[in-house]
């Protein structure tokens, strides 16, 4: 998969601003600061960046999930799902759209589940929800869940609480519940940070097979370059709220425009190149009640000048069909030269 | 008191005794329960609040007289204790002992429904309070913090000179009515440390709307403090009972409460301290009782004792 979906998105995300009013009111937190992307049917989208940087607020956000107070959307923010503004939906015609046309799982599967019901009646609770099953029916159902989600032995473990299972098991839980009712596009908010390796990687496949199986868009949320090389068509690399770049997996990882996504790659221990000290970017996320001026990745940029102080670039076209950079570079690449 | 009623009341207290214990041997195989009869004091509360209630429930058969009937009022008039009545007698000369059986039924009566009201009360405002915050939470607490400062004697003082002869509903009601104030901060305090976990916003990610979220995933977490906060109330109500009908505004006379009793008997404290003694004495044990239930209740549901 090369070039961009032709076919009309199904999840269309623009301008979206969520911010945090801090405790007494004294600064505005832009956790999500103007983030647009387009989500395709049947398409795997991965939204990458480090710790702070607004990726977990863009999925709460899609879902309105975002604590309020202290977080609120700004007025001027679209979230378009089959043409309807999830944003603007009054209550009852947005929870008929969350687990049942648009689920999500999250990145603890330890708290993610009620500790005092049975996961049986949680992978349940959407199909009694949305579908209106009976108690019978909707547990028939959450056994046949159990199953798909690969869970030995659905007919017992239907009765179980979440302390009896593993944090892989329960993260399956975590994945049935979301897909009870089929919905067509799954949001999986690091959907195996919390587990070892070994039970990533099946989760990891698992989601895969559940994707082609049901034919539903998946929105990944990750820190890990490697979960993305492996999983997504596309990707969107966020900093301090922000799209940075944006192309297909392919196009990302051979031609990393933004110094940023630079960083991330040479960040990730190579197994096939000279063992040498692993790449770091310096410093860190900044805070999000103080993003610095003009492009917000010149304090730790290696070729940052003063016009990356001066003045923020928007989303520059590369060339390639559907990569894009907020980078200055893509104007001026002879600096890039200049540096190395 | 007849051989009879000597022989119901000697039962009542194996029964209570052994219940307790075949409880404790039943259940020692469970982390919990172990947790729950980790201390004597819940143990022995325990029988004494079932030594209560079963006595209440078999008032007809404990009790040795009719609390009501004014046996001799000339001669049977404040007699101390003797083998024909344990207690003694009151200054219309009625037997102590079966009024404590009956008042017991009245004053537990009183107690559970009015703690019931009260916590039920303070639940549904607790919860409304901390999960929808903002001006929900403003209001609720301000008129809780109003109904904390204000002296509930002089409500319910209110009431009665409104109501000629208050019907028991009424009283039970009132009593919930004004005795939930604690309950509600408690849940509110538990609710909203609650709403923001990851399982309640999983759950609203469902599409679980806000009641299903309230009652089916922020409470059931919250049950723990709401079950030991419910049994410490009964013991409050129960007070708060005696202390009203002390001033006369509680349960109607000739009906037996504790608190009617001490009321009573108040007059004849030097004379007949019997009169007044015994009900205080139930009223204490009962009250201690359920403080050491509670105590218990709240190792056996303490989350953090329940580490994998």
């Amino acid at each position: 998969m090369t070039a961009p979906p032709t076919a009309p998105a199904l999840l269309r995300v623009r301008d979206l601003r969520t911010y945090f009013v801090t405790e007494h009111g004294r600064g505005t937190a832009r956790a999500v600061d103007d983030v647009s992307f387009d989500l395709y049917p049947g398409e795997t989208l991965g939204i990458v960046g480090e710790s702070g940087c607004g990726k977990t607020v863009t999925s709460l956000s899609i879902l309105r999930l975002v604590p309020e107070p202290p977080g609120h959307i700004l007025p001027g923010s679209l979230i378009e799902f089959e043409g309807r503004n999830l944003l603007a939906l009054p209550a009852p015609e947005l929870r008929a759209v969350r687990g049942n046309q648009i689920a999500m799982i999250f990145q603890e599967p330890m708290t993610s589940l009620n500790p005092v019901f049975t996961v049986g009646d949680q992978i349940a609770e959407a199909a009694i929800i949305h579908q209106r099953l009976s108690r019978s029916a909707a547990r028939a159902r959450a056994i046949e869940m159990l199953g798909l989600v690969g869970i030995p032995d659905p007919e017992e473990s239907v009765d179980h609480y979440p302390h009896q299972l593993s944090g892989g098991m329960r993260q399956r839980v975590m994945i049935a519940m979301a897909l009870v009712c089929h919905p067509k596009v799954l949001i999986a908010d690091e959907p195996t940070t919390a587990l070892d390796v070994t039970i990533q990687a099946q989760i990891l496949e698992l989601l895969d097979r559940l994707q082609s199986e049901l034919g539903m868009a998946v929105l990944l949320i990750t820190h890990d370059l490697g979960v993305v090389a492996g999983h997504a068509d596309r990707v969107v690399v966020m900093y301090a709220g922000r799209v940075v770049e944006q192309a297909t997996t392919d196009e990302l990882f051979e031609r990393p425009t933004h110094p940023y996504t630079e960083g991330l790659l040479a960040a990730v221990p190579r197994i096939d190149a000279p063992r040498e000290r692993l790449h770091a970017i310096p410093g860190q996320v900044p805070a999000a009640t103080a993003w610095p001026t003009g492009c917000r990745f010149h304090p730790r940029c290696p070729y940052a000048w003063d016009k990356c102080v001066a003045q923020e670039p928007p989303l520059l076209d590369t060339g390639t069909a559907g990569h894009a950079a907020r980078c200055w570079l893509v104007t001026e690449p002879e600096r890039r030269q200049a540096k190395r | 008191m007849t051989l009879g009623t000597w022989f119901v009341l000697f039962v009542a207290l194996i029964l209570a005794a052994e219940a307790v214990r075949a409880l404790r041997q039943r259940t020692l195989a469970r982390e919990r329960w172990r947790r729950f009869f980790r201390h004597r004091t819940t143990s022995w509360g325990l029988s004494i609040l079932t030594f209560f209630v079963i006595i209440a429930v078999a008032a007809p058969f404990v009790a040795p007289f009719d609390p009501n009937a004014q046996l001799d009022i000339v001669r049977l008039k404040n007699v101390g204790p003797s083998w024909t009545f344990i207690l003694g007698t009151d200054v219309l000369s009625r037997d102590v002992w079966s009024r404590i059986v009956w008042g017991a039924r009245v004053s537990l009566r009183v107690a559970t429904l009015g703690a019931l009201v009260a916590v039920a009360l303070g639940t549904l405002v607790g919860a409304a309070a901390g999960y929808y915050r903002r001006w929900v939470d403003g209001v609720l607490m301000r008129g809780v913090d109003v109904g904390l400062a204000l002296p509930r004697i002089f409500i319910l003082l209110m009431a009665v000179a409104l109501w000629d002869g208050l019907p028991f509903t009424v009283l039970v009601l009132l009593i919930g009515l004004t005795s939930w104030f604690g309950t509600s901060r408690l849940v509110r305090a538990e609710v909203l440390s609650l709403r923001g976990r990851d399982f309640v916003v999983a759950a609203r990610a469902l599409g679980a709307g806000d009641g299903r979220v309230i009652f089916r995933h922020v409470l059931p977490n919250a049950a723990a403090p709401i079950i030991v906060s419910a049994a410490l109330s009964v013991g409050n109500v129960l007070l708060l009972e005696a202390s009203l009908s002390f001033l006369g505004i509680g349960v109607p006379p000739p009906w037996p409460s504790w608190g009617n009793m001490i009321a009573d008997g108040a007059t004849s404290l030097y004379n007949a301290p019997w009169t007044t003694l015994f009900p205080g004495l139930a009223i204490s044990l009962v009250v201690m009782s359920l403080n050491a239930v509670a105590d218990g209740l709240r190792e056996a549901l303490d989350p953090r004792e329940d580490a994998a």
